[in-house]
């Protein structure tokens, strides 16, 4: 007998290139922990280009009952009215209760227009989902560049919420578990699109996915102060970020950019120097397990967030750090 | 040739100095001046800059209470032709969705128009979501994340928009909405005389009944809204050890220990 369902969970997973951004697993975490909450059926929506079966059964083993796959040239680039006609269409026939999409860049150019589309609400950029008594969900999101958390309902269905990345939890992959395929014809839209015409930087960096970063602010003082920190962040396995000025300045490229109009990272160890913490730049890292601030000025704001301060010039502290691990490093060999 | 630009605009409060209540959440609007959302001024720039080549008219549009026409008209100091502010009670407490509709009716009824331009998302709302959603409502395409604006003639117009894995260069006819990042240029700052001259000149009010025959009145402010504010709370802080050193000695002793707790060296 096929087991009945009171709720329907969707995720739209994204598949880049060869593989699925790890957004889709963490989506299918929370996803899982909600359908059991919600006795519902978790299911994963794969629309890109040349999937491969592989990859849709991990989407199983992490927890989707049903996958909905969509294989065609139309999703080889991000190309959003591609996505929300065949979205729209399957959401439409399937009906689910929630729809779960990554907060992405490209997530959060999609969902609006599909939320539009279906005439429901959309919380943005989620760091928790829970269940309440009552069975609704509550979406809870930082608003006003962090300073403030919202918990948001939606009194219409389905209820879409764009997810933060590196926020949900990974579940546990279990090869046990079976779930079915369903492979759907990609329809072309008609309606007035745009045109790709070229697709150039393809980045490397990707700061949020880093376990240390080294940060540098105005207080480098030069492009070339950047040179330091890499050899610091080298030592210690980390990739080199920064603060808006020298991004602004030219001294370094905006993909090493954290704070609220860069990126939001989250890592093992956040160690800034000379940037003093303007609030956008304590939005995109507050939340690092472990902040190291260094800066010739005690009152700097960046001071009050951080475990370990020191009050001094990087240029001397930081060349002394790196000689120190280096000893470190010789004595264990 | 002149096109038609629209920038939506949203006032907000100056971000560096409000201050919220801690015990209810709530905003401290008198504690902070408001002003024009800093990534929408990089969408009047991209206009006024486009105008400055091909010629144009550029319409700022905003929803807000009625002190909401004074970022108009600093709108108008910096390059707007004109300014239509959508103030009405009902409008009031809307979510994107609401948000966008209304918007979308208002730029219905004006009309005619080959590009709009927005920021990337506001410093209060942080959502960036009404862009879209305005853009699915007028049923126009939209470009998000756009960090240059390569080209554009009579006809169309060459952005490049930031995605998570790559720059892509896009090609799109009018109309079309287009957000800009704060890479797209350097706002510049208004002259006096700039501001003189807005001062003067008029900044339309439309309520809702300005938008009659474009607005189901049903779904526009809170009552329209899918989505509510259920509660608010100021996050709390994550505990840390806030151990300041001004000896470097020292400091530097419990920093190698860190990174050894942490397995890093």
């Amino acid at each position: 007998m096929e087991k009945s369902y009171k709720n329907k969970i969707f995720v739209l997973t994204e598949f880049r290139g060869e593989k699925f951004h790890p957004i889709s697993f963490e989506l299918l975490g929370k996803g899982k922990e909600i359908a059991e909450k919600l006795e519902g059926e978790l299911c994963a929506i794969v629309m890109g280009n040349h999937v491969s079966r592989d990859s849709c059964n991990a989407l199983i083993y992490y927890g989707a009952e049903r996958v909905f796959l969509y294989d065609s040239q139309l999703f080889s680039e991000p190309n959003v009215i591609n996505f929300k006609h065949n979205l729209v269409k399957l959401v439409q026939e399937e009906k689910p209760d929630i729809i779960l999409i990554g907060a992405t860049h490209f997530g959060r150019s999609l969902a609006p227009r599909v939320a539009a589309a279906l005439k429901t609400g959309l919380t943005a950029d989620c760091i928790d989902l829970e269940v309440d008594e009552k069975g609704e969900l509550i979406q809870i999101r930082p608003a006003f560049t962090g300073n403030i958390l919202a918990h948001i309902k939606t009194k219409t269905k389905p209820v879409m919420t764009t997810v933060r990345y590196k926020v949900m939890n990974v579940g546990k992959m279990d090869l046990e578990r079976r779930g079915s395929i369903i492979v759907r014809e990609a329809e072309e839209p008609i309606e007035r699109n745009v045109k790709f015409v070229g697709k150039y930087g393809v980045r490397k960096l990707n700061i949020a996915d880093a376990e240390v970063i080294v940060s540098g602010g105005r207080g480098l003082g030069s492009p070339e102060g950047f040179n330091l920190l890499k050899e610091l962040a080298d030592l210690l396995g980390g990739v080199v970020g920064s603060s808006r000025t020298p991004v602004d300045e030219g001294w370094i490229g905006k993909e090493h950019q954290v704070g609220f109009s860069g990126n939001t990272v989250k890592p093992k160890l956040y160690i800034a120097c000379g940037i003093s913490g303007s609030p956008q730049h304590l939005a995109g890292m507050k939340d690092s397990e472990t902040i190291i601030a260094i800066n010739v000025d005690p009152s700097a704001p960046i001071f009050k967030v951080a475990d370990y301060g020191i009050v001094g010039d990087l240029y001397q502290i930081i060349p002394l750090m790196i000689k120190e691990i280096k000893a470190r490093k010789v004595n264990k060999s | 040739m002149a096109l038609k630009i629209i920038v939506l605009i949203k006032q907000v409060p100056d971000i560096e100095k409000v201050r919220f209540d801690v015990e209810t959440g709530r905003i401290d609007r008198s504690s902070a001046p408001a002003e024009i959302n800093p990534f929408d001024l990089n969408a009047l720039e991209a206009a006024v800059q486009i105008k400055e080549k091909v010629g144009g008219h550029i319409i700022g549009l905003s929803m807000g209470p009625p002190q909401a026409v004074s970022a108009l008209k600093d709108a108008m100091a910096r390059g707007a032709d004109e300014a239509i502010l959508l103030e009405d009670k009902m409008f009031a407490g809307a979510d994107t969705w609401a948000t966008s509709y209304t918007l979308a009716a208002a730029i219905k009824k004006i009309g005619v128009y080959d590009l709009i331009l927005c920021g990337e998302k506001t410093v209060d709302g942080d959502t960036g979501q009404v862009g879209a959603e305005v853009a699915e409502q007028l049923n126009i395409p939209h470009v998000y994340y756009v960090s240059r604006i390569v080209d554009f003639n009579e006809k169309n117009i060459t952005v490049v928009s930031e995605m998570d894995d790559a720059s892509y260069t896009i090609e799109a006819a009018y109309p079309v909405l287009i957000s800009v990042t704060k890479d797209v240029n350097k706002p510049r700052l208004p002259t006096l005389k700039d501001k003189l001259r807005a001062m003067k000149s008029e900044v339309k009010v439309w309520h809702a009944s300005d938008l009659d025959g474009f607005v189901d009145l049903n779904c526009v402010g809170y009552f329209g809204s899918p989505t509510n504010v259920h509660k608010v709370v100021i996050p709390q802080e994550r505990y840390r050890a806030g151990k300041i050193f001004r000896n470097l000695d020292e400091g530097l002793e419990d920093i190698l220990n860190l990174l050894r707790d942490k397995r890093l060296i």
